[in-house]
Parts: C-alpha cells; sequence; structure tokens
C-alpha cells in the first residue's frame, strides 16, 4: 500500500543526520521539521535528541507509554511549556523557516498551530462565541467571522447539530460535540497545524469514530500531529507514526522509531516497537 | 447477634450526639435573631423609621434614614476601593503565584482578616482623619476597604483557582496573551465565586462598628457628603442602645434589625452565587 520508508538508509547530506529527518517516502514536504530536541522539567530532563520530520497536510501520530515524553513533545510545538516554570531547551523546531522554541511572536505561532486537548474545555459563553473568540481577537469584521464561525463548525462535522443554537452555552453539549467545539475553535482562525493531546480518551466509541473520521477529512487542509495512548487509533487515523520510549537509565524520552502507519504496525525494524504494538509492555 | 445489637446502639447514640451539637451551634443564632426580631420590630415597623432622622427624646417619629444611607454610601465607596484592587490582586495570586511578593502578599492578607477591626479605625484615624481635623464618611469607607481588601483577595483567589485549568490552556494554545486569559476566560468563568467573596466583603463591612467610631464618627442629620462626619447602622445600635431612654433603646434594635437583616439578605445572595460558580466548575 503505502512504500517502505528510507528510515533506515544515510541521506544525501552526511551520515551522522538522523534518519527521521528524511521525508519518508511518499510523503509530501516536511512541514515541521524538529532536529535535535531535548528538554528539561528543572533539573529533570523529559526528552532527549529527537529528530522528526512532519510531513505536510498528513496524520502523524506520537505513540508510546506513559512517560515517554509524547505530549511534552507536542506541547513544544507551540511553545505551552513557557507556562512550566524552569522549563529549558535544546535543539530546534523549524516550521516556515522560523525556530518554533526561540521565536517570540508566540500569538502568530499559536494562530498558525493550533491545539486541542484531552479534555474540551468549552469557554463558558455561547457555541457562538467560542468559535468567534480567536476571530474576535485578531479585530476580525462582523461579517468575515460570521463566515468563520459557520466553516469552523461545519469543517468540525457540528454545524448541523447547533446550527439552531448557536447562542446556548458551550457547556451543555455533549462531550463528543465538545470536542468537535474545541476543534471548531481550534481552526477558525485557520491555523496549518492541529495538535491533539488525546483528543478521544474521554470520549465514548461512537463519539470517537467521529472524531476520527473528522481528522481524515481535516487533514485535506491541515497537518495533525495526535498524541494517543490507543495505538488502534493510531493505526486508524495516522499515516506516520512515531514511537517514542522512556531510556530506562536516563528517565528521559526518546524516539525509537519513526515511520508510515503501515509499516510501523505490521513490520516494525525496532524490537522495541514490535514488542509495544504486540502489548508485551506499556 | 449482640455485637451487631452494640454496633446499631452505638451508630444510634453518635447520630444522637452529632444532632445535639448541631442543636446546641445553632442555638445562639437562633436567639439572637428571636431577641432581635422581637425587640426591633415594634421600631422596624414604622415607616418614619425609614424616612426620618434622629429626632430629641420624648418626641415621636424618629428614624434611622441618615444612618440607613450612610452605612450604603459608606460600604459602597469602601467596594470601590477594595474590589478592583481585590479581585485583580487574587487573579495575580493564582496566575503569577509562584514568587516570594505573591507570597508575601498572601501573609499579609490573611494577618490582616485576623487584626482587630479597632486596630484598622485607629490606623485610619491617624492617617485620614488627624491631618485634616474632622471626622468624615470617607475616613470611614477607607476603613471598611482596608477591612474588605483581605477578603475579597482570597476569596477571588479560590474562586480563580477552581476553573479548571484546561480554560487556561485553550486560551493560551489560541494565542491569547496571559493577562487576556485572566480577564476575558478565567474571570468570567469565576465570576459567581467573585461575586460571593465581594457579597461576604460588603455583608462584613456593613455591620463593622470599630472602624468607624473614630473616623466616619456619626451624625445626627441627613448627609450625603462623604467628606463631612456620617452615620451608620451600627453607630446608632452602639450609641443608642447605651442610653437609659426607651425609645431610643427601641432604635437601636430597629437599627440592629435592619442590619441583620440587610447582612441576611447579602449572604444569601452570595450563597446563591456560590452555588452557580459550583454548578460552573462541576460542569466542565
Amino acid at each position: 500500500m503505502v512504500a517502505r520508508p528510507q528510515t533506515g538508509t544515510p541521506t544525501a547530506g552526511s551520515s551522522t543526520v538522523s534518519p527521521h529527518l528524511t521525508a519518508l517516502e511518499g510523503a509530501p514536504q516536511t512541514l515541521v521539521s524538529v532536529e535535535g530536541v531535548s528538554f528539561w522539567y528543572g533539573k529533570r530532563q523529559a526528552l532527549n535528541q529527537l529528530d522528526l520530520a512532519i510531513p505536510h497536510r498528513r496524520v502523524t501520530a506520537l505513540i508510546g507509554p506513559s512517560g515517554c515524553g509524547k505530549s511534552t513533545l507536542l506541547r513544544m510545538l507551540n511553545r505551552m511549556y513557557d507556562l512550566v516554570p524552569g522549563s529549558r531547551t535544546a535543539g530546534r523546531i523549524l516550521f516556515g523557516g522560523e525556530d518554533i522554541l526561540a521565536t517570540r511572536q508566540l500569538l502568530e505561532l499559536r494562530q498558525k498551530i493550533g491545539m486541542v486537548f484531552q479534555k474540551p474545555s468549552p469557554f463558558p459563553m455561547s457555541i457562538r462565541d467560542n468559535v468567534a473568540f480567536a476571530p474576535r481577537l485578531l479585530g476580525w469584521g462582523k461579517k468575515r467571522i460570521n463566515d468563520a464561525v459557520e466553516r469552523s463548525l461545519r469543517d468540525a462535522a457540528l454545524w448541523d447539530e447547533v446550527k439552531d443554537r448557536l447562542s446556548a452555552s458551550g457547556t451543555s453539549l455533549s462531550g463528543g460535540q465538545q470536542q468537535r467545539l474545541a476543534i471548531a475553535r481550534a481552526i477558525a482562525v485557520g491555523p496549518e497545524v492541529i495538535l491533539m493531546d488525546e483528543p478521544c480518551s474521554a470520549l465514548d466509541p461512537m463519539a470517537t469514530l467521529k472524531i476520527e473520521d473528522l481528522m481524515r477529512r481535516l487533514v485535506e487542509t491541515y497537518t495533525i500531529v495526535i498524541v494517543t495512548h490507543n495505538m488502534q487509533q493510531a493505526a486508524r487515523v495516522a499515516d506516520h507514526t512515531a514511537f517514542m520510549l522512556m531510556d530506562p537509565e536516563h528517565g528521559y524520552g526518546e524516539l525509537v522509531e519513526f515511520g508510515n502507519t503501515t509499516d510501523i504496525f505490521q513490520k516494525p525494524k525496532d524490537p522495541r516497537t514490535e514488542a509495544y504494538i504486540t502489548g508485551r509492555f506499556g | 447477634m449482640s455485637r451487631n445489637r452494640r454496633r446499631l446502639f452505638f451508630s444510634a447514640a453518635a447520630r444522637g450526639g452529632i444532632w445535639l451539637m448541631a442543636a446546641i451551634a445553632l442555638l445562639p443564632l437562633a436567639l439572637v435573631l428571636l431577641h432581635t426580631v422581637t425587640n426591633g420590630l415594634p421600631a422596624a415597623l414604622s415607616v418614619n423609621f425609614y424616612t426620618h432622622v434622629e429626632r430629641p427624646v420624648g418626641i415621636p417619629g424618629a428614624g434611622v434614614s441618615h444612618a440607613l444611607t450612610g452605612t450604603l454610601v459608606m460600604v459602597g465607596i469602601a467596594s470601590l476601593l477594595a474590589i478592583p484592587v481585590g479581585v485583580v490582586g487574587g487573579i495575580h495570586l493564582v496566575e503569577y503565584g509562584g514568587g516570594q511578593l505573591p507570597r508575601g502578599i498572601r501573609l499579609a492578607a490573611d494577618v490582616l482578616v485576623g487584626t482587630p477591626s479597632i486596630a484598622v479605625g485607629l490606623f485610619v484615624y491617624a492617617i485620614a482623619v488627624a491631618p485634616f481635623h474632622h471626622f468624615s464618611a470617607l475616613s470611614g469607607a477607607v476603613a471598611l476597604a482596608v477591612l474588605m481588601l483581605p477578603i475579597v483577595l482570597r476569596t477571588t483567589e479560590s474562586a480563580i483557582a477552581l476553573v479548571p485549568n484546561g480554560i487556561r490552556e485553550a486560551g493560551l494554545a489560541l494565542g491569547l496573551a496571559r493577562w487576556r486569559v485572566a480577564l476575558q476566560l478565567i474571570l468570567p468563568a469565576a465570576a459567581p465565586g467573585v461575586l460571593t467573596g465581594c457579597l461576604l466583603a460588603v455583608a462584613r463591612a456593613a455591620g463593622e462598628t470599630a472602624p468607624l467610631l473614630f473616623t466616619a464618627f456619626g451624625n445626627k442629620f441627613y448627609t450625603l457628603d462623604p467628606t463631612r462626619a456620617m452615620s451608620a447602622l451600627p453607630l446608632i445600635v452602639f450609641h443608642d442602645a447605651l442610653t437609659p431612654y426607651e425609645d431610643l433603646v427601641r432604635q437601636a434594635w430597629g437599627a440592629a434589625l435592619l442590619l441583620v437583616a440587610l447582612t441576611l439578605f447579602t449572604n444569601v445572595l452570595s450563597r446563591l452565587a456560590l452555588r452557580r460558580q459550583i454548578a460552573l466548575a462541576g460542569g466542565q
């Protein structure tokens, strides 16, 4: 189905370049390039020397057992870790020619890289205001905001369910609807990337299915990076999968293997990946 | 079998003990209310009580309207002074609460809550009365504001801390600056809880006597001028209850009843607001 990635072979440049930085075969160009990234919470190192080329308009899943740093990596992509006092980074994450880790334009960055969390956390306001929140912040005109609200809710597959009650409170929706509202809220300002941090772990199977369908449609327009505990979910929705693991000796997370999802699940190259996906640990 | 019976007996005894303690705890409240209502009602039932000011002993038709408006004016000014500072300070404590300064603020607020209100009155006398050589409602309001501030600050802090962290993260992920998240998302989500704190502070300030004794001082005449001495309901209670004249004592009881009613009303409001806050926080 999908061609085997070239992750094992040295790249054209030098042999010291990490194989994970090469665009996967069959994948479009790299949109976000994670290069030699490490992360520290205070004195504790959480990530060590990660390389990852996140392809444009594809779903990339980060999987691995708890504590392997996959959420940390996701939160580095839009600088949410800035909230953590005493955090420190090394390496760089290139996006649109700029280093995400060094930029001072957090507002612009987060408008280009939106995020959806495990808990939907609708704002305590109406459905319309939830989606219109970020556009208003940017000072968009009324017409443009209304268009953005409808487009985002349609894109998030929520429009038909809420179009008659846009003034109802966002908290009145069901869990699955709230999560789709969170997606609509995140895409209202037209980001390029949507980060999803276990977006379905609080949802029932039906709602999960809807979100997964939605992700497959969203990826025609957006680049999606998802952290999930659910390996079946990664297998279902992700084009590419990165498997991370905590180094037992140092306690920090490392990237073990990155490749096309079918390869990761059917013919993993690293024995640790195989052990994890066959359920022998984690 | 007998073991089970013993268990049931102890259970019943414990429950009886709890009921008894609860009843004892409620008794003073019930007695105060009963006493205030029965003694205060004769004065409080007259219309003059709300429209007239004090009159010399023996002349009928005396009222406490000057004290009622005095309480409203002074508590109002005190609220304007204390609530904005307290609310913004409370937000600051949660959102930027790590360092030395917030810890100091918390300690100061806790000490201030425990400070005897008469000491606060004396302090305000020294800074806002003595330099101007006359009592004023404004200085009374400042004294009340000092008492309200820590209450508003600490209750705002706990209400803000109740707001689910997800809202904070979702706001930041949309690109909002931290202060915007705090003011536009966190504060509205915590609004009922913040309101509860403000109302509790208002109720506390409305009932304070000691800080007004040498700041607002009291006034037998009607005035809305905050630069002049002004009466307040607790001051009426304090002064009139100590007199040997029956009708003044009745006035004092009436004022006490009015004060209790106002405080009760504010407290009920704050309860309703708090219930809404809990529903909001639990609804996430």
